[in-house]
């Protein structure tokens, strides 16, 4: 069963900001015990643009798909056999990070 | 009630659980285990009458509800092939021995009391998964639609698929929390019946108080050893065996002081005693239940209210107040020393409470009694109006209002 794990930022009140090396030891053991699938942090929402190409012509526009306080600050993909194993492991992961941790399963 | 419909409801009661989670494990899907429990049921009242009770009802039922979600299931194959589901058909597993169903039922009870489901849902489920209550009856109880019930449930049962929420005890590790997470549901369920909120709706409900109670008994059967089972339910025993005289014929509420105490239940209190000595005699620390059952059995150990041990009640609280640090236990411990210390003191501990309690009727039908005692009148009666403004139970607004109208 794989995982969408998303590491949630807030702008009013961001994690901090030295927790680079703690994760970097928390991947090596998610690879080490055979969970990690894929991980990434992610620019700033700022960076982003959306693609419509529903219509007749594409409108891409500045920013992200919708302006929040909170927002996406990186993602990891877990393969964990049921969610009592990939809530034990974000649990760590939000403390790791310093940032709320949500676990969505793949269909 | 005819010995037919004793004999279902009893079926009812004893195997309902048993049903459903034995299917559980079989199929790994609890909507084919709820549907296929409750067709066996409807099956069982149409032919039982006509039949006779079969020897062993559980395996009776057991064998119906396989039966059906096998259909079930065959059905669902038919139109979609690659059904995932169709395993199940090819199971050759023979049918579990009968210690091991034991333990299933405790995994359905750990997968409905699940922590990442919602509170509500995790109430909502439980009873009808294994308490085997029927959505209008959950929908009753909670006096919410039945919509909003079914909603509920088929959202919780969704999660569970969807996200792979084990079919399982959890490991040693977890087990502590996760024991006590199923007890809060149960608390949950027992002080909605009994301390029932809503205009229209009975003080007490007894449907629940009775569900909690079952639903707790059969922890205990599965969970021998764990204090805080036995706590919460000789907690739940000692309230229950005061419901009846804890509302007057008038509707009212009728506090401890003054309850009339030959109405009291006298096997709730006996087993419940029972129970605090088993737990005494083990010479392990006491969680929270534990205490706050040890105060009901001081209370209950007394036919008059005079006679009443509260310096034992106040250093039970003590001790509750070092697991639990929370205003409302300091409120209730108020309660306990105003008879120790008098109402003054209890006045000061309570008026400390006043920025985290500020939204809580216990707290100002407190703080209005001890006013009232102190013979400080308009205060009193400022407390009780802002009390009997945020209390939702009928028989403590009874109680309240008159208490108030007789500050004269």
């Amino acid at each position: 069963m794989q995982y969408l794990v998303s590491v949630i930022d807030d702008k009013d009140n961001p994690g901090s900001t030295d927790r680079q090396p703690a994760i970097s030891v928390f991947n090596e053991r998610l690879i080490a015990e055979g969970y990690w699938v894929f991980a990434g942090g992610l620019a700033d929402t700022d960076a982003a643009t959306v693609i419509d190409n529903r219509g007749e012509q594409a409108v891409f526009s500045d920013g992200p798909f919708v302006e929040t306080k909170e927002y996406l600050a990186g993602v990891w993909v877990w393969e964990a056999p049921d969610l009592d194993v990939a809530l034990a492991l974000a649990t760590e992961a939000s403390k790791v990070c310093d940032r709320k941790i949500e676990v969505r399963p793949f269909l | 009630m005819t010995a037919i419909d004793e004999a279902i409801t009893r079926a009812h009661h004893e195997e309902w659980a048993r049903v459903v989670a034995s299917l559980t494990k079989r199929f790994g899907d609890l909507d084919i285990a709820e549907d296929a429990a409750a067709e066996a049921f409807a099956i069982a009242v149409e032919r039982w009458p006509a039949d006779g009770v079969p020897p062993n009802p559980g395996a009776w039922l057991t064998t119906t509800a396989n039966r059906k979600a096998i259909d079930r299931i065959r059905r669902e194959n038919k139109r979609d092939d690659k059904h995932q589901e169709a395993h199940a058909l090819y199971d050759d597993n023979p049918a579990e021995p009968l210690g091991a169903v034991d333990d299933d039922r405790l995994r359905l009870i750990f997968t409905c009391c699940h922590p990442a489901l919602a509170m509500e849902s995790r109430m909502a489920l439980t009873l009808r998964m294994v308490g085997g209550l029927t959505v209008p009856e959950i929908a009753r109880a909670f006096l919410v639609q039945e919509t909003a019930i079914g909603q509920r449930i088929t959202r919780a049962k969704a999660k569970i698929k969807a996200a792979r929420i084990p079919y399982r005890v959890p490991s040693a590790d977890d087990l502590p929390t996760r024991v006590s997470g199923v007890l809060a549901v149960l608390y949950l369920v027992f002080n909605e019946g009994y301390l029932a909120s809503g205009a229209d709706t009975d003080p007490v409900r007894a449907e629940l108080t009775a569900e909690a109670i079952r639903l707790t008994r059969l922890i205990r059967v599965l969970l021998p050893a764990d204090g805080e089972v036995a706590g919460l339910l000789a907690l739940m025993l000692l309230i229950e065996a005061r419901r009846d005289a804890r509302v007057s014929g008038g509707g009212e509420l009728v506090t401890l002081d003054e309850q009339d105490r030959t109405g009291w239940d006298t096997t709730l209190i006996a087993e419940g005693h029972e129970l605090m000595r088993e737990r005494l005699a083990s010479g392990l620390a006491p969680g929270r239940y534990q205490i706050l059952a040890a105060i009901n059995a001081v209370h209950t150990s007394v036919q008059d209210a005079r006679d009443t041990d509260w310096s034992q009640v106040v250093a039970l609280y003590d001790q509750l107040v070092r697991l639990d640090a929370s205003p409302i236990v300091a409120l209730n411990r108020a309660v306990a020393v105003a008879e120790l210390d008098g109402p003054n003191v209890a006045l000061a501990a309570v008026d400390d409470l006043d920025a985290s309690l500020a939204g809580y009727h216990p707290y100002h039908a407190t703080r209005a009694d001890l006013l009232r005692r102190l013979g400080r009148a308009a205060e009193a009666r400022a407390a009780y109006d802002r009390s009997i403004e945020l209390a939702g139970n009928t028989a403590e607004i009874a109680y309240l209002t008159r208490r108030r109208d007789e500050l004269g």
